[in-house]
């Protein structure tokens, strides 16, 4: 039977990267000085794990790597050795190996044979730099490069020799000859019988199993009334010679179910594929109730016979044995693309539920009674199932928390600093859309952090903070946002340096301007107060890119910051990217979406509150703050039915630390949306950042109300 | 009547391979994440077979093997350890356990269904 194994690469591939994150997230936490022996073992069975998947699928070289690493872990667990942190250097710089030869295999990118040949060097070298130093005497130990596995070691189990003689009288050719094989099996077995013994057999046997293990190989089949079983001591050096010559009559004797080594998928040493321990338990217990020898006939039969394994059940009837899958693993592995048309669908199904209840509207409440109690029990599960199947995709951002240990491990060594990293409400769950967008722009804030935030541990002595700074990463849901913080004990932003560098790039900056306002201008493109541009940071290629990032994903980003205390960075993000809620709003007969996070209110203005700048844009007095107007019906070219603006409502927004008054025809509700990409359908528009199909089957666009705010501050200036 | 297997490994793609292999061959396969988790599940099954993974968190095939052989129903079916390593020691510790045979990894389908072939009955 020839099985695709195609078909497991994808599991296997998300499964070694678990690994290798499980993998790097132990050795970061291992202390070197008292390495736990859990960690030491997690580390080691997440190599061991990669290297058998590697080996199975055929990637030669993750499993040529994966074996160096397991070979030295295996030692540190044993206690052979003592953990280094070179060691630890040269796992992690193993795991980027693998981790590149992962994403080779996948078809992104490729490995470096060269730096995968240092690293296997390295970790060789280490291994063998500490075999000298640590000698151990015992053999088992020793024992562990599996190259030499290739050859069976005989040391490790103690070979005896016996004297076998019983009396066969009432046995049959067949069981004797059952009989035999049994102890051939065993180890190597010399016929030592006379002619004409009467039914009186003599054996040598030479095996590593014990004298209990010959006798019950014997008991079941000769009277062990005539049954003598004698062990001869005999000197070491004989001993070891007898060894080998057992063990190669052994394998001789299983050469009849070793499979031919080029059978063998990768270029692992040479091993036999497999094979069976005679004498163990094997059979059926069913078979107990039969005859006594039979369990010793069929499992002789069962390692002797060279005929096809009997598979009694075929194919076809394999179809019906699928009842067990309730009990198989609690989880399972679903492609994200069935999992994405499973909530385009559902998306469909909350339309289709909009519509009907919107049709359902028009009949009498009273008269279709049933009808609207069906609508509302509808709608209700359309609600359930959405979310339930929105929380399919949703992920706790430990999976991006988990990478900045080592982030921060590396960076700080690089530059000299003492940094602890914590980690707040990892289990906080978000779109996997969104963890695998936040990951860059997240790393980017810490290297920052680091780099800008974090002083050197002199100069945090000297200020009176401990040596050691602290970043803290933390997310936690607020409202229907995720909100991420990069927080840092360090030096803060400097206001005047942020100034002076505005002034000098030709920024519009002026000294009224708010501590917000200012800590705004470090997101601006090429901008960077650093004294010195190190390959960390400082050449001001960035922030700009974080903050664009962040906003493409519906979030914003803020800045807190206190002068020689610290700064902290909140990113602020739609929990989903798929649905969203907003305000729909008429203007002349189109409808709008507003996302409803940017909204801090909706007010009807009086004629008075409105002034016109220099004939130009109009702004809104509201309470005290002059807002710039944004009329819809300009923006987009539409004929409103209403113009002037007290007759109207003004919603006002709130994006990127300004606001502004969007001015509508009306407000109609607030909905749920599911979001459906103009781009991908036709085409980018300003201003716009999304469509949905509303309830009566009408398409209505959401409003990009970050670029609208900012439009209307540009007009201002 | 249709074979049971348990197959033992915390390698996801492994033992989904191993279940892929085995059920097209018509066998019905339980899956086990650890030794912990088959002991459970060998508890609430009837299984002709286990093929067992040795390393393995929270309990590994050797322990696995061990307890498995004192419940009464598995005395005597057939046990196979797969291990990466194909060292003695570890052969002679499985054997030590009660473990019927052995099977390297890496193997392949193949290979797979002539071994649990030569002791399934």
């Amino acid at each position: 039977m020839s099985t695709d194994l195609e078909q497991f690469y994808e599991i296997f591939f998300e499964e070694s990267s678990e690994l290798l994150a499980d993998m790097e997230a132990c050795l970061l936490r291992l202390d070197v000085n008292s390495p736990d022996l859990e960690d030491l073992n997690a580390i080691f069975r997440a190599a061991h794990s990669i290297k058998g998947g590697a080996g199975t699928f055929g990637f030669a070289d993750m499993t040529e790597m994966t074996h160096m690493l397991e070979t030295l872990l295996d030692r540190l667990r044993r206690g052979e050795l003592k953990v280094r942190s070179e060691m630890v250097d040269a796992f992690l710089k193993a795991g980027d190996v693998i981790k590149a030869q992962l994403a080779g295999h996948r078809g992104e990118g490729q490995a470096d044979p060269a730096v995968a040949e240092s690293v296997c060097e390295e970790l060789k070298k280490l291994s063998e730099d500490s075999q000298e130093a640590v000698l151990v005497v015992d053999t088992m130990a020793t024992n562990f490069d599996t190259q030499a596995n290739s050859m069976p070691q005989a040391n490790d189990v103690a070979q005896l020799n016996f004297n076998i003689e019983f009396s066969g009288t009432d046995l049959n050719s067949a069981t004797i000859e059952n009989l035999l094989a049994n102890l051939k099996g065993l180890g190597s077995l010399e016929n030592l019988t006379p002619e004409n013994s009467e039914g009186r057999y003599k054996l040598a046997l030479t095996t590593s199993n014990s004298e209990e293990d010959v006798w019950e190989n014997l008991a079941f089949l000769v009277d062990p009334a005539s049954l003598k079983i004698e062990t001869i001591p005999f000197d070491n050096a004989r001993a070891r010679v007898a060894t080998e010559v057992g063990f190669l009559n052994e394998s001789v004797s299983n050469a009849e179910f070793l499979v031919a080594e080029d059978e063998l998928t990768c270029a692992l040493p040479p091993a036999p594929g497999y094979g069976f321990f005679p004498g163990a338990p094997a059979a059926p217990k069913d078979i107990e109730d039969s005859e006594t020898n039979s369990r010793k006939t069929q499992l002789h039969n069962a390692s002797n016979s060279k005929s096809e394994p009997q598979l009694l059940p075929t194919k076809s009837s394999g179809k019906a044995n699928v009842a067990t899958s309730a009990s198989e693993t609690s989880s399972i592995r679903v492609s994200i693309e069935r999992v994405d048309q499973m909530i385009n669908l559902v998306g469909e199904l909350v339309i289709t539920q909009a519509m009907l209840t919107q049709t359902a509207s028009q009949y009498d409440p009273v008269l279709f009674e049933k009808l609207h109690s069906g609508m509302s029990q509808l709608e209700r599960n359309t609600r359930d199932l959405q979310e339930s199947v929105m929380s399919i995709r949703m992920m706790p951002i430990s999976f991006v928390f988990s990478r900045y240990p080592r982030v921060v491990r590396d960076l700080a060594a690089k530059l000299n600093k003492r940094v602890e990293l914590k980690t707040v409400g990892e289990n906080t769950e978000l779109d996997k859309g969104l963890i695998e967008k936040i990951a860059d722009p997240l790393t980017h804030l810490v290297r920052n952090s680091l780099d800008h935030g974090i002083e050197v541990a002199e100069k945090r002595i000297a200020a009176g903070k401990p040596a050691q700074g602290t970043i803290t990463l933390r997310a936690f849901h607020q409202g229907g946002s995720i909100v991420i913080e990069v927080s840092d004990d360090g030096a803060g932003l400097n206001k005047e340096k942020i100034l002076a560098k505005a002034k000098e790039r030709g920024l519009p900056v002026h000294d009224g301007m708010t501590d917000q306002e200012v800590w705004l201008l470090i997101f601006e493109a090429g901008f960077s107060t650093a004294d010195q541009v190190t390959d960390v940071s400082g050449r001001g290629v960035g922030m700009d890119v974080v903050k664009r990032n962040i906003q493409s994903l519906g979030g914003r980003i803020d800045i807190e910051s206190a002068f020689g205390v610290g700064t902290r960075i909140s990113i602020r993000l739609p929990l989903t990217l798929a649905i969203l809620d907003g305000l729909s709003v008429v203007v002349g007969d189109q409808m709008f979406i507003v996302p409803l996070n940017y909204i801090t209110e909706s007010l009807q203005p009086t004629a008075t509150d409105i002034k016109t700048v220099s004939g130009q844009g109009r702004v809104v007095q509201v309470r005290g703050e002059y807002l710039p107007v944004i009329a819809l019906h300009e923006f987009f070219n539409l004929r409103p039915n209403v113009t002037e603006i007290h007759k109207g409502i003004l919603v006002i927004l709130e994006a990127e630390g300004h606001k502004a008054a969007l001015f509508v025809d009306d407000l109609v509700g607030q909905h749920q949306v599911v979001i459906k990409s103009l781009e991908s359908n036709y085409r980018r528009v300003q201003g716009v950042s999304g469509a949905t199909i509303m309830g009566d089957g009408k398409v209505a666009l959401i409003l990009d109300t970050a670029a609208l705010v900012m439009a209307s501050q540009q007009e201002l200036v | 009547m249709i074979k049971t297997i348990l197959a033992v490994d915390d390698s996801a793609s492994i033992r989904q391979m191993v279940a892929f292999t085995l059920k097209g061959a018509g066998y019905e396969v339980i899956q086990a994440v650890d030794g912990q988790d088959a002991l459970d599940k060998a508890n609430s099954h009837q299984v002709n077979l286990v093929l067992t993974d040795i390393n393995m968190p929270r309990m590994d095939g050797l322990k696995l093997l061990e307890l498995l052989r004192k419940l009464a129903q598995y005395k005597n079916i057939p046990i196979l350890i797969l291990t990466t390593e194909s060292g003695d020691e570890i052969k002679a510790k499985g054997r030590a356990a009660g473990a019927t045979g052995w099977l390297v990894k890496p193997f392949d389908p193949k290979r797979l269904l002539e071994v649990i072939g030569k002791v399934i009955s």
